[in-house]
């Protein structure tokens, strides 16, 4: 690579400015102007959100006024319990929290189950039941709609909570990553566990398991995150009120032209409904960021 | 590969059961029944299918609304893959030093990932909000014009690339930050040492050596548009002001659910899938070159 070329000029070059040197010592400047943009870029990421809670703080009438007032005000309370009980608040985070765990959990277990399949056996069909966990990578939802659905009430599925789950659990990039670090993993630890009488499940449960933890939580939050987050398929896959998402569930809130324009109580909901996934992403930021960089691998 | 160390002759088949299950019931039986509906058009009375060969495909391609509807997706895509991207990417180089802290950033970056793009559209939709939001207030003193989503198409558009951009924006940036702290400075000092200014060295050094970084950003953005951002446009635009934000999967899902023609609507899912499939291949063909120079 080039790369080597242009360090060793800069080795020799390195004298000189030595020389130059302990005369003049300036103040690092680049380093302060790095955070002067960064602290103006988190500011801006943060505005809409804080934006958002001052308005779930204020009255209808500080709302609806010009200008716009950007601090906090006396009426949290009752806009959100307002929220609480016009959207069925309480039903609607249960439902997104059951789908969200029940995605997550599902797609883990079943791509952990896959993966140890391939990674740790030979059996007729294997490069075939690759090639189609591979495909699924290439048939998101918005590709199969009107069919998947109808698959769906065939099952008998519409507006159950089978049905907001289990259709969402194949996963390609799960199956992957778990391959993927499988391989990685020394034989010679299957061999011992052989020797030692352990079959593959005990093997997959004593020591492939604990091994996979952090690949585990990093999954776990992105597809937490994923599940909570869906749209399309709760709002094709469920018609009664009670069992919507929070996601879809809060759209009733939020004011159209004709209506009395209480954003105040929609800008409540919106935080009560953005808070779960943010804070899983918070919490757990570690495995977070490492599910980033490998699910999409 | 690994040295196979175990032998069963039905255990294999019980562990990808469940995987080998949802795929085919769920992915392969929907994906092939929509190639077929996509040849047929339903009665009258929604009571039996009609065969109608490719007709529906005739049909979408001849159709003014359905090529603005392509547009109206590629411009969506193109800003907010584009200038999202180009923003982070300007915003990072600009804040590119040693940097003390810069796990901190990270977590005070990163949390947007987790706000649904439905309620992010919530949000950004009071903020553009033509009677009570922010921003036409603040415009207002700039200039008359009526910065109106509801009649303007153009401004409707801004405010779903906006909130969109939003969302991913701090999570670009992260990206990039990272990617840049990983560039020896001794490279960059010696072009400099050797004449070379701020953006030649950009161009020249920089650039090329982020491109993996950029492209795993380009391939996750163009994908975040292009088919997660269903909820921002219904709960935000509708498709509207007229057609103005109804990008293709939104259109997909309004004329299969709303307007109940099946055959139509999976002929454009058959579209989609095409695409995906075009995505997918250059994701996985340029990610085993390890785009680097």
């Amino acid at each position: 690579m080039a790369a080597d070329g242009v360090t060793a000029r800069a080795h020799v070059l390195a004298p000189a400015r030595l020389m130059a040197g302990p005369a003049r010592r300036r103040v690092d400047w680049s380093g302060w102007i790095a955070h002067a943009i960064l602290v103006v870029a988190v500011a801006m990421i943060a505005f809409p959100l804080y934006y958002a809670f001052v308005i779930s703080t204020q009255t209808l009438d500080q709302v609806t006024s010009l200008p716009p007032k950007l601090l906090p005000s006396t009426n949290l309370f009752q806009n959100y319990a307002d929220a609480w009980t016009r959207a069925h608040m309480g039903r609607l985070l249960l439902n997104s929290a059951i789908v969200a765990v029940a995605v997550a959990v599902g797609k883990i277990s079943i791509s952990l189950l896959s993966a140890f399949a391939i990674a740790y056996f030979n059996f007729r069909g294997k490069q075939f039941v690759f090639w189609m966990i591979f495909v699924t990578l290439m048939l998101p939802i918005p590709v199969r709609i009107v069919s998947t659905y109808q698959v769906v009430s065939v099952l008998g599925w519409v507006d159950s909570y089978w049905g907001l789950t289990v259709p969402l659990m194949a996963s390609a990039t799960g199956t992957f990553l778990f391959r993927q670090f499988f391989l990685t993993i020394p034989d010679s630890l299957a061999e011992a566990a052989q020797l030692d009488g352990a079959g593959p499940l005990r093997f997959l449960w004593s020591i492939l398991l604990p091994l996979s933890k952090a690949n585990i939580a990093a999954l776990f939050v992105i597809l937490f995150v994923y599940g909570w987050n869906e749209y399309l398929w709760p709002l094709m896959i469920t018609n009664s009120p009670e069992m919507r998402t929070a996601v879809i569930g809060i759209e009733s809130l939020v004011p159209r032209t004709s209506q009395l324009p209480e954003w105040n109580v929609a800008m409540a909901a919106a935080v009560m409904v953005l808070i779960p996934p943010v804070a899983v992403i918070v919490v757990m930021q570690r495995w977070f960021v490492k599910g980033l960089i490998e699910t999409d691998k | 590969m690994k040295r196979t160390v175990f032998r069963n002759r039905w255990l294999p088949y019980v562990l990808v059961a469940p995987q080998v299950a949802i795929t085919l019931v769920f992915f392969f039986w929907p994906a092939f029944d929509s190639l077929r509906l996509s040849l047929y058009r339903a009665s009258p009375f929604g009571d039996r299918l009609i065969f109608i060969g490719l007709r529906n495909f005739e049909r979408l391609v001849g159709d003014p609304a359905y090529l603005r509807s392509a547009l109206t997706s590629f411009v969506f895509s193109f800003f907010v893959t584009f200038v999202g991207l180009a923003l982070a990417l300007l915003l990072a180089s600009l804040a590119n030093a040693k940097i003390q802290g810069l796990g901190v950033y990270r977590s005070l970056l990163l949390w947007p990932y987790g706000i649904a793009p439905a309620i992010a559209g919530i949000i950004w939709l009071f903020i553009f909000h033509p009677s009570y939001g922010i921003l036409p207030w603040l415009l207002s003193f700039v200039t008359a014009y009526q910065f109106n989503w509801f009649l303007k198409g153009w401004v409707a558009m801004v405010l779903i690339v906006v909130a969109a951009i939003w969302k991913q924006f701090g999570y670009n940036l992260a990206f990039y930050l990272a990617g840049l702290q990983a560039i020896e400075t001794s490279v960059l000092e010696a072009a400099s040492v050797d004449g070379a200014g701020p953006i030649r060295r950009f161009f020249a050094i920089t650039f090329p050596l982020l491109s993996p970084v950029t492209f795993f950003l380009f391939t996750l953005n163009m994908t975040f548009s292009f088919f997660d951002t269903f909820g921002l446009i219904h709960s935000v635009t509708q498709g509207g002001p007229g057609d103005a934000t109804s990008i293709l999967v939104y259109r997909a899902w309004k004329d299969g659910f709303d307007g109940l023609q099946l055959g139509l609507s999976a002929a454009q899912s058959v579209i989609l899938m095409a695409l995906v499939i075009v995505l997918t291949a250059f994701q996985f063909r340029y990610a085993e070159k390890k785009v680097t120079y």
